[in-house]
């Protein structure tokens, strides 16, 4: 895409964007088949971005489709300038282990894992973000010692903690290894509205302390103004619906 | 890490991973079970008799001479006349002879009438002689020797009285011959454990009013007269043979089975027990063949638990999926799963085995004269415990090729 010299650069293209998907289109098979296509979407280094939508306008398909547990019909995602779509399954799979950091609503941690195994866990799929973590435990404990986690929690099982001490856990599971882009998955759907101000506190400053960036999916327009960018669904992808 | 955390789901999951890992093992224990009893009974049958040469006996089958001469099992068609024996015996090829008559019986255990070079020349398991426990050898006419279980059961000791009945299973008993517990022989996990064994001579002797299987009425020989009188036997009903060399073996079965003056039969001990056990194999192969049914349906019902396991797990495998498992690491993960229950469930099965011997050892060597040994694992069981985990690696790949599936649909967003 060529842009006229006199016309100012858009934010995400000043910034090396981390994140950008190009003419991506992807279809669920089968007949009731639901299909989402983005022309263009990115996100910069070291930008939030919140994006906004309701239910069923298709962002966990979103979601697949940047962590690479699917792959487009046709069009490019880059992360951290890779085109994952050439990528094998098993490579996106490694590519997603190194590059992104997953938080979920809630049932984040493997229950009968201690919480220390919790967030090792990335690492034992992603040998070059192991490499970046250096001494493994010690930035976990550092992690969630910045997290506000007692270090007397690193050996409990996950499912001995509370809901707002397992999101927490996810979220130093994510940045383990300082991975460029971190994916959540409204994180706070589960907490009370006072826990996800201090969560979302939390998650902002310790995104920045990484030199992360922040794609957070959510349906609560209220959260949107702490974020550089909102983005809703519908402005950036299309649905498309099989016909009945 | 990962195998940590496998172990971790697996405890997590205690209740129906110890069911399965008890019902592995129960049919692991099976199997052993079944494995040991085999081959303990094949040993200690193929202990039965050793040192002899050849069995002689009227013309019959091999395996039914075998049976009743060695182990008391049926009947002889017929006797071997004294003459016959004497032939046999007075051949220069035969190193020692043993007369064996059969026919009578104390109680439930059989009478056997022969000579004191039966206990110089009987020889069990690996070439063991028999021992007294308790006693000496009969000396007197009227003297017996009886096996350890016959000891056990009745409760005799040495100088207790016995009569002895005419044939078997009769009511008919000598009663004015009563005879003397002289000895009592150690056991030996043969039947020789449930034999009462008197001379040739003491067999004559009680026979001496009797004919045709009935006490001549009216007659009573006394004893005093009994003892005058010549007891040289007329006939028995089979002989243990040793040759003087073992070369000769083969010659003398061949002098012996064509002898012209009376239809004899000579076995080769060894091969007449292959035989029987060829047949009693058979039966054998099956015990073997259900038990090891049993351990694949214990199998299936871990393949059925993973399977029904699954649909509760895809959370579980959302997140490994997340942080960059590949649905390949997922069916891993399953398969290993599937084989460290299973291990755990060839050891209990092992411990299980070992526990059930050191209770049943005693129990089945006093019933059925069947000594299992408590050995270390062979290396046959180290092959079927490691058969199991084989099996439960394949018997799982099933539902881990649906877990597998799952993940690839799933990927890190569990649809439900």
């Amino acid at each position: 895409m060529t842009r006229p010299p006199w016309t100012c650069a858009t934010f995400s293209e000043v910034m090396q964007p981390i994140l950008k998907l190009s003419g991506a289109r992807f279809r669920w098979p089968g007949r009731a088949g639901f299909g989402l296509s983005v022309a263009d979407f990115a996100v910069g280094s070291g930008e939030t971005v919140m994006l906004l939508g309701e239910s069923g306008s298709g962002k966990s398909t979103l979601l697949s489709l940047i962590c690479g547990t699917i792959l487009p019909d046709r069009g490019s995602i880059e992360i951290a300038g890779t085109d994952i779509t050439r990528l094998s399954g098993s490579g996106r799979d490694r590519f997603r282990a190194e590059q992104i950091g997953v938080i979920f609503q809630q049932f984040n941690l493997l229950p009968f894992g201690t919480v220390m195994d919790n967030i090792l866990l990335p690492l034992r799929f992603a040998p070059e973000r192991r490499k970046r973590a250096g001494e493994a435990k010690d930035a976990a404990q550092t992690l969630c010692t910045a997290l506000g986690l007692p270090e007397a929690v690193l050996g409990a099982k996950a499912n001995a903690l509370s809901v707002g001490q397992q999101q927490r856990d996810a979220v130093a599971r994510a940045l383990i290894g300082q991975p460029p882009l971190i994916i959540a998955d409204e994180p706070t759907s589960a907490l009370d509205a006072d826990s996800q101000a201090a969560f979302l506190e939390l998650l902002f400053q310790q995104t920045s302390a990484h030199g992360a960036s922040l794609l957070m999916v959510s349906h609560d327009a209220r959260l949107g103004d702490r974020f550089d960018r909102v983005v809703r669904m519908e402005e950036i992808a299309a649905i498309e619906r099989a016909v009945a | 890490m990962i195998f940590r955390l496998a172990i971790a789901s697996l405890a997590a999951r205690a209740l129906t991973v110890g069911m399965t890992i008890l019902a592995i093992g129960l049919s692991v224990a099976l199997f052993l079970g079944v494995e040991k009893v085999r081959t303990g009974a094949k040993a200690s049958f193929a202990d039965t008799i050793s040192g002899t040469d050849l069995i002689v006996g009227a013309r019959s089958g091999s395996v039914q001479l075998l049976l009743y001469s060695v182990f008391r099992i049926g009947n002889a068609t017929n006797n071997v006349t004294w003459q016959s024996y004497q032939d046999i015996a007075a051949r220069p090829d035969v190193d020692w002879i043993v007369p064996i008559s059969l026919g009578d019986s104390h109680r439930q255990f059989r009478v056997m009438g022969t000579s004191q070079a039966f206990f110089e020349h009987y020889r069990y398991r690996q070439g063991r002689a028999l021992e007294m426990a308790e006693g000496v050898v009969m000396a007197d006419l009227f003297d017996t020797v009886i096996g350890a279980d016959v000891a056990a059961t009745l409760g005799y000791t040495v100088d207790d009285p016995i009569i002895v009945a005419h044939g078997l299973a009769s009511f008919a008993e000598h009663k004015d011959q009563p005879f003397r517990v002289s000895g009592v022989l150690a056991k030996t996990g043969t039947p020789v454990d449930r034999t009462v064994i008197v001379s040739m001579e003491a067999i004559e002797a009680i026979h001496v009013d009797w004919q045709g299987g009935a006490q001549i009425p009216g007659q009573s020989t006394p004893v005093e007269v009994i003892r005058g009188m010549d007891l040289t036997p007329q006939a028995v009903t089979a002989a243990l043979v040793g040759v003087e060399s073992p070369l000769q073996t083969f010659a003398l079965q061949r002098a012996i089975n064509e002898y012209s003056q009376e239809p004899l039969l000579a076995i080769l001990p060894g091969v007449a027990l292959q035989e029987l056990w060829g047949i009693v194999g058979i039966a054998e192969t099956a015990l073997l063949a259900v038990s090891a049914m049993v351990v694949v349906t214990a199998l299936i019902g871990m393949m059925a638990t993973i399977f029904s396991s699954l649909n509760e797990r895809r959370r579980e495998m959302a997140i490994f999926r997340a942080m960059g498992a590949t649905p390949a690491t997922i069916l891993g993960l399953l398969v290993l799963e599937a084989m460290v229950t299973a291990a755990v469930g060839a050891v209990l099965g092992l411990a299980l085995l070992y526990a059930g011997l050191t209770i049943a050892q005693p129990m089945v060597d006093s019933a059925f004269g069947l000594w299992l040994p408590i050995e270390p694992p062979a290396l046959r069981e180290i092959w079927v415990m490691l058969a199991v985990v084989g099996a439960s690696a394949i018997v799982s790949f099933i539902p881990a090729v649906r877990a597998y599936r799952l993940s690839l649909a799933d990927g890190m967003m569990v649809k439900t």
